[in-house]
């Protein structure tokens, strides 16, 4: 399957490019007429974040905060936002990239520092917010790495790797989902599914049983919650090759929640797009797995079932299947973890297990 | 078992008691010595109205066998000076002065320069010096001692000079033990705290190591001097009704009492013998003792005696206070304020209050005092005062004020009777009456001192803003500049300007 939007990465990096150039042109404008520039961006509080059933994702309603620097409590966060805008700006257009402890270290550089780490997170956030894409858009990237492995050929759009082309079963220990791999166009595949899972350990048990081969699937390895960059990489997957997509989390409300950001998002990214992938399933392991497998189990402790009665209330989980798993984890008080299924052998979880749940969800 | 009773003379008394006249020990005595000799020449000055000068010097002369020090003490005024007749007997004579009269005067006891001068014979048997003109043809230099048991002076040498130059003034020098050392801290704050008080006056000071301290004078207006008074009733005690009766030569008690007391008028006599039922004919030499204790009661309890008017009190007055503390402590605020005549027991007080802030005035744990009776600093039993209680009574926070502020204090108390609490005078009792008036003086200097703090807070805060908008404002300017691809960055100072006219939104 060859991708129909080769230049996609490219176009939204334009598109980046443009929105940071727009954001700083009206502030230069509103200063050249003699006036202190101002800003108006979504509110990010608690009370303007909804959930939207038909994108199927949070997002963020109609009340706006007004950033002015006229204000004396808002000149600081005005101006390192123009900032981060304008690093962004030279990030993304001379093609590097940064991570958020770098922009910490990097503002002191132009005098404008940040007083800590969160406070520079937050304006990042505010950029994400203003210009309508996520800092991975403009090049800014979490520490945390997660990996892929499967069929599929990709070509970077790095500086020093133009055309370059890999495919993404190279390397046994998978790909790095990085920079470089984010911005990638995709040339094409021959999997017809792509199975994300939440550990290291049965990401790379999968590969050595040739579940790739054997299911015709991507594998994506989400190193517990997925970075945000891995959620896009999953959404592309989805969006762009149209591959379905299937979600193996540890069984307890901690894995189902880690399912439910790649698939819903989270309340956080409610100013974010194309970081979900709605259509996605959480294939397991479920808590009537835990049963129908007779899995050897650990006991929920009080942090685990008050976190069960969280997600029974939260509108992301409202579906009968949601229900049903939250219901039965109350009820059996056990949770269980991938790698139960060795309890059965190397290669159960593989052989028996995988496909009865395929074909389930 | 008989007893033995001797009459003793006041030299004599006060050579057996000298604690109370303040020559406790070797440390204050020499405090003492000092002071009491300034003090005389500031009198002297001001008396005819001239600014003063004064020049003191203490030399080193030698040791004891007791471990303390001799010293020279030599002090020099421009002054009134002392007309030659009465030279002998007002340094050599106990209680001879020209201070037993009803109006303000520094001298404590009117014996202070007398005492100092006896305290010096007394520890080291050496004669005094005393030099004078009135600033006429001639100059007397007299060298005497004091015949302690008959109090008298000894004259052991008497000169006339020509006084070519038209000098006058008095230049005192005897010798006397004492610890400059131990005592130094107290003369130099009693130097400095004097110059506050009389900023007109210039006082030069060379202590035994040598040094010179200076204080000069920033002005030569002086408060205008204190008039003579008459005794006001509420005031009075059978002791000084027995003595005016006996000086009297009215015939009769309506005179008596119209000639010799403060703010009485025929009227008021008149009400008051009424009052007192005392026949207003009646001769005061023939009132008898009990006729005189009821006198002295019905004085006290009349009501209808006029205060007594505050013309014989010289207050600094508020420009020289805030002249002195400008020139001594050099602070970044001043808030003076001269309290409205009143009066406690029939005496007439005034109270001067000032409050000093910042610049040079030290940070301490503690608001720093400075008390003032009839403009003489008093240095010792702070903590007894009734300024201090005062000053500790207050709710400060009120006036957003805290003790570790650099703010010193000052309060100055003048009355024709300033009530001491002990002999020592050195510290003022809380007289209901004068606590109310100090008490709202420095409330007066503190909503002062308040509202220049607040005004400096706005000041402050207002720096504080435009120099935030002057870090961030070119920032934006710069960046946005570049973010839109443009060349010339637009200019701030239109918006760093209404920043400091309007004080935004905050």
């Amino acid at each position: 399957m060859v991708s129909n939007r080769k230049v996609s990465a490219l176009e939204r990096k334009k598109e980046v490019l443009e929105n940071l150039k727009r954001f700083g042109a009206e502030i230069y404008k509103q200063m050249m007429l003699g006036r202190f520039p101002q800003i108006q961006m979504p509110s990010r509080s608690i009370e303007n974040i909804y959930y939207n059933p038909e994108l199927r994702q949070y997002v963020l309603g109609n009340k706006t905060v007004r950033r002015s620097a006229r204000n004396i409590r808002h000149i600081r966060p005005f101006t390192q936002l123009v900032w981060a805008a304008y690093f962004a700006y030279e990030l993304t257009s001379q093609r590097k990239t940064s991570t958020l402890r770098d922009v910490y270290y990097s503002s002191q550089a132009y005098e404008v520092p940040f007083k800590d780490q969160p406070e520079s997170n937050s304006i990042i956030t505010d950029l994400e917010t203003v210009i309508g894409f996520s800092r991975e858009d403009f090049n800014i990237f979490p520490e945390e790495r997660s990996a892929v492995f499967g069929d599929l050929t990709i070509e970077y759009t790095v500086p020093g790797y133009e055309g370059k082309r890999l495919n993404l079963t190279s390397h046994p220990d998978g790909v790095m989902i990085g920079p470089a791999l984010t911005s990638a166009e995709f040339v094409k595949t021959s999997a017809d599914k792509v199975i994300a899972i939440e550990k290291g350990g049965l990401f790379t048990r999968f590969i050595e049983e040739r579940v790739h081969e054997k299911f015709n699937a991507i594998l994506v390895l989400t190193a517990g919650q997925a970075p945000r960059a891995t959620r896009h990489f999953i959404h592309r997957l989805n969006k762009e090759l149209e591959l379905p997509v299937y979600i193996f989390t540890d069984g307890d409300p901690w894995g189902m929640h880690i399912a439910m950001v790649i698939i819903s998002g989270s309340a956080n990214a409610a100013h974010l797009r194309e970081l979900t992938t709605p259509d996605a399933k959480w294939s397991g392991v479920w808590a009537t797995d835990i049963v129908d497998y007779k899995l050897p189990t650990d006991p929920l402790t009080e942090i685990d079932i008050k976190r069960l009665y969280e997600l029974q209330r939260d509108p992301r989980y409202k579906d009968k299947l949601w229900q049903r798993e939250i219901k039965t984890f109350l009820k059996i008080r056990r949770k269980a973890e991938q790698e139960a299924f060795s309890r059965y052998g190397l290669t159960y979880i593989v052989d028996e297990y995988l496909p009865a749940k395929l074909e389930e969800t | 078992m008989a007893q033995t009773f001797e009459e003793i003379s006041p030299a004599d008394f006060f050579y057996r008691n000298r604690d109370i006249a303040g020559f406790t020990n070797p440390t204050r005595a020499i405090f003492t010595a000092i002071r009491e000799l300034v003090e005389n020449s500031l009198d002297a000055a001001e008396q005819i109205g001239v600014p003063p000068d004064i020049y003191v010097r203490l030399t080193l002369e030698g040791k004891t066998t007791h471990g303390t020090e001799i010293y020279k003490l030599r002090i020099e005024d421009n002054g009134s000076g002392i007309p030659p007749r009465y030279i002998p007997a007002a340094f050599g004579q106990v209680l001879f002065g020209s201070k037993y009269k009803l109006k303000q005067m520094r001298g404590t006891f009117g014996l202070g320069g007398t005492m100092a001068i006896l305290y010096g014979q007394i520890t080291t048997h050496r004669p005094a010096y005393v030099v004078s003109s009135t600033g006429g043809a001639r100059i007397f230099m007299y060298r005497l001692m004091i015949d302690i048991q008959r109090n008298r002076p000894i004259i052991l040498e008497k000169r006339t000079m020509l006084n070519k130059t038209g000098w006058r003034g008095t230049i005192v020098e005897f010798s006397l033990e004492g610890d400059y050392f131990r005592a130094m801290p107290k003369i130099l704050e009693y130097f400095k705290q004097t110059a506050v008080m009389n900023p007109y006056a210039n006082l030069t000071f060379v202590d035994p190591r040598g040094r010179l301290y200076i204080f000069r004078r920033v002005t030569t207006r002086m408060p205008p001097p204190p008039k003579e008074t008459k005794p006001h009733p509420y005031g009075i005690d059978v002791e000084l009704l027995q003595r005016l009766i006996q000086i009297t030569d009215c015939k009769n008690m309506l005179d008596f009492l119209k000639k010799h007391f403060h703010r009485i008028g025929d009227n008021i006599a008149r009400k008051f013998l009424e009052f007192a039922e005392i026949d207003f004919l009646k001769d005061p030499k023939k009132l008898t003792h009990d006729e005189i204790v009821h006198l002295a009661r019905a004085m006290k309890s009349f009501p209808d005696f006029l205060p007594p008017d505050a013309s014989c009190l010289s207050p600094l007055g508020e420009e020289l206070l805030r002249a002195g503390i400008l020139k001594e402590l050099k602070p970044e605020f001043i808030a003076v304020c001269q309290r409205k005549p009143s009066t406690y027991a029939g005496h007439p007080f005034i109270v001067e209050v000032a409050v000093a802030y910042g610049g040079e005035i030290p940070r301490k744990n503690d608001f720093i005092l400075y008390r003032f009776a009839n403009r003489i600093p008093l240095l010792y039993d702070e903590a007894s005062d009734v300024s201090f209680k005062v000053i500790h009574s207050i709710n400060w926070r009120r006036y957003r004020v805290t003790p570790d502020m650099p703010i010193a204090i000052l309060v100055h108390i003048c009355s024709t009777k300033i009530p001491y609490k002990t002999v020592g005078k050195e510290f003022i009792a809380d007289r209901p009456e004068v606590k109310k008036e100090i008490l709202n003086g420095i409330r007066e200097v503190a909503r002062q001192l308040q509202r220049y703090l607040s005004k400096r807070e706005y000041a402050e805060r207002q720096r504080r803003r435009l120099n935030i908008f002057a870090k961030y404002l070119p920032k934006i300017a710069e960046f946005s500049t570049k973010l839109a691809g443009m060349e010339q960055p637009p200019d701030i100072n239109g918006l760093l300007r209404s920043v400091e006219k309007l004080g935004l939104e905050s």
